[in-house]
């Protein structure tokens, strides 16, 4: 082995510059392909990536607006869930299916201040379980408990936007103090995170504080679930239809009328967009492979020039006992070495390429007004790409080599011996 | 009997068919020294590349150290050509971008020789042919002379059974003609190594112990020559 590749060494020595030129072909396909998927990486991150923090793994009903007269009703009729429904959720028709039903109330919307600074929100009654079901994370402090929902606590959690406007200097002081909510108080216990994507500013209370407060009556703003049993994309959206289209019958609205009571299926949002990603990615590496392809050609194409030279050289080899195979080896292995060496440096290139993307471009962040958003979050690639590619380096040297290492294999030594 | 050649028949057809080789029959013995003697167009070109395991026959029958040589595969005629046959080219054919130790270790690099037993063997032979500072040229740092001694010690490292010598001359001047010439005879004598050497020169043909004829496809006259009488004295050109 060693040997062998002395020897490429020695051939790659005497023809440097068309070695180089070949292996630029290939540097470059591969340097662009590192870019491509790397800047894919970024837009997918930061399209999908920071969406995907957000959707958790359960699906949600409320009621809204009919849009479909049914049954004797007129459309644009407002649909209300209420603790029947839960208990219908739960029940022995659901089960085994449905776990962890939770519900959330209606929202209302106040103003808060503190020491003179005001923010609007969104006083909405939850349950415990609303910070893993929505994937909040936290900032500072802790988050509703079951202390708080049993004893009916005026607590409430706030984001860190809302922190920041109530006290600029300290937002972490906010924690402890009682806001001023029109004409209640409540103490905050807990900030959570958003960044500056997000216009969150629904701010959680205890399901029974809220009973109490802004609404008696037994209605219920959403009912949250989740599942234990479907596994693949279709019978997930078989079960959403099943228990959506239930659901809808019970409150007199068209099964399919999906505006009347509104699902959220976090598990099939999910689903699409891995999707999604997976389309890109492959798209991209398609893109990439192209233009590899014409790195290919080149070396190919050089390889069969490099047979024609050294015709008589392998005719001394065969002649003092190489065998077509020994040739065969020699060739593929060479068109091997030349497609790695300068694929490894175009992936090396490519690999720093988006490393400057990530320093520049990824660090400006476009404002829409409501919402800073970031072009390109983390557009790098993995360990498992540089692998991918090396693997397809190996293939793609084989395959260029392959035509001139058959011919150079073909040589006959007497003719071989003749070109001189 | 080292070599045996029946009825060779040999026809090339480019176009039109041209037979070369007429029903070849010759016997050479194991540690003769022979040349083989002909015009160009004598067909002992095609001799010679169908004794090499270069060429192929079309009829007849070709024994090499009691094998059968006949429609072998390129695998296994590569395989005899390594161990049983060593060449000597006009033109030398040395690899450029190789220095001479390396040229010599190639044939051992196909039988499989580790690297470092075969530096040993090659440096070993270019010390017997008066090389070793020259171990490390490339083959346009020397003279033609000195390449030829380099493929001579290619063709002498895996232990042939013959040395096939093309022209061996073809491309030294005079006095290194005479020294190549020597050089072979010597091997012929201290290392009993069987050596043919074709040639259209009379005073190359005249240093061996028996010339063969051939001419038009068909072995003529065959000399004994062991007094190296048939052309007088010291060989010129």
């Amino acid at each position: 082995m060693r040997e062998l590749f002395y020897e490429i060494a020695g051939n790659l020595r005497n023809n440097k510059l068309r070695t180089v030129l070949t292996g630029f072909a290939v540097s470059w396909g591969i340097f662009l392909l590192i870019c491509l998927l790397g800047a894919g990486n970024g837009l997918m991150n930061s399209f999908m990536g920071s969406v995907a923090d957000y959707i958790s793994q359960s699906i949600t009903v409320r009621g809204r607006w009919t849009s479909k007269p049914y049954a004797g009703y007129q459309e644009g009729r407002e649909i209300q869930l209420d603790e029947t429904d839960v208990a219908w959720t739960e029940g022995p028709r659901w089960a085994p299916t449905v776990n962890n039903v939770t519900r959330q109330t209606g929202s209302t919307g106040v103003t808060f201040s503190l020491d003179g600074n005001t923010v609007a929100g969104q006083i909405s009654g939850v349950m415990p379980e609303y910070r893993e079901q929505e994937k909040l994370k936290m900032y500072a402090g802790r988050f509703l408990n079951q202390d708080d929902l049993k004893q009916r606590r005026k607590m409430i959690v706030l984001s860190l936007a809302q922190a920041k406007e109530l006290s600029p200097k300290n937002p972490e002081a906010v924690i402890g103090r009682w806001v001023g909510a029109g004409t209640v108080s409540f103490r905050v216990v807990g900030l959570y995170y958003t960044d500056e994507s997000s216009m969150y500013r629904t701010c959680p209370i205890p399901y029974t504080t809220y009973k109490g407060i802004y609404d008696t009556s037994d209605k219920i703003g959403s009912i949250t679930f989740t599942l234990d049993g479907p596994e693949t994309k279709s019978e997930h959206e078989a079960f959403e239809k099943e228990y959506a289209g239930a659901l809808r019958l019970r409150h007199d609205v068209a099964p399919d009328d999906w505006r009347g009571i509104w699902v959220n299926n976090g598990y099939t949002s999910n689903m699409e967009m891995n999707d999604a990603q997976r389309y890109i990615r492959t798209f991209l590496w398609i893109l990439g492979l192209l233009t590899l392809v014409s790195g290919i050609v080149g070396v190919s194409n050089i390889m069969l020039i490099t047979v024609k030279e050294r015709t008589h050289e392998f005719g001394i080899r065969k002649a003092i006992g190489a065998s077509p195979a020994q040739i065969l080896k020699l060739i593929i292995a060479e068109s091997v070495t030349i497609t790695a060496l300068f694929g490894y440096i175009g992936m090396f290139l490519g690999m720093i390429a988006c490393q400057i993307m990530d320093k520049t471009v990824a660090q400006d962040a476009v404002d829409i007004g409501v919402a800073k958003i970031q072009m390109l979050v983390n557009p790098t690639v993995g360990l498992d790409v540089a692998i991918e590619a090396t693997i397809l380096l190996i293939v793609a040297g084989t395959i260029a080599g392959a035509v001139p290492a058959w011919k150079a294999a073909r040589v006959k030594p007497i003719e071989a011996l003749r070109a001189e | 009997m080292l070599i045996e050649l029946k009825g060779i028949n040999k026809t090339y057809d480019n176009g039109q068919p041209l037979h070369v080789l007429k029903g070849v029959d010759l016997e050479i013995e194991r540690g003769e020294f022979v040349s083989i003697m002909g015009a160009s167009g004598s067909g002992k070109s095609t001799l010679l590349n169908i004794l090499g395991i270069l060429d192929n026959y079309d009829t007849g029958e070709y024994w090499l150290d009691g094998k059968l040589i006949k429609d072998l595969s390129e695998k296994t005629a590569a395989d005899y050509r390594n161990r049983m046959i060593g060449f000597v080219f006009q033109s030398f054919n040395l690899i450029n971008f190789k220095t001479a130790v390396e040229n010599v270790e190639l044939p051992l690099y196909y039988q499989g020789v580790p690297r470092k037993k075969r530096h040993e063997m090659a440096m070993e032979y270019l010390e017997k042919l008066g090389l070793t500072d020259w171990a490390s040229h490339f083959p346009n740092e020397m003279s033609g002379g000195q390449k030829q001694r380099v493929a001579i010690a290619r063709a002498l490292i895996t232990r042939p059974q013959i040395i096939l010598a093309d022209e061996p001359t073809g491309a030294l001047d005079s006095k290194t003609s005479v020294e190549v010439m020597q050089l072979l005879k010597r091997l012929n004598q201290e290392e009993n190594i069987t050596i043919i050497v074709v040639t259209h020169e009379s005073g190359v043909a005249n240093e061996t112990d028996k010339i063969i004829h051939i001419k038009d496809g068909i072995i003529g006259e065959i000399e004994e020559n062991k007094a190296h009488q048939a052309w007088g004295g010291p060989m010129m050109k």
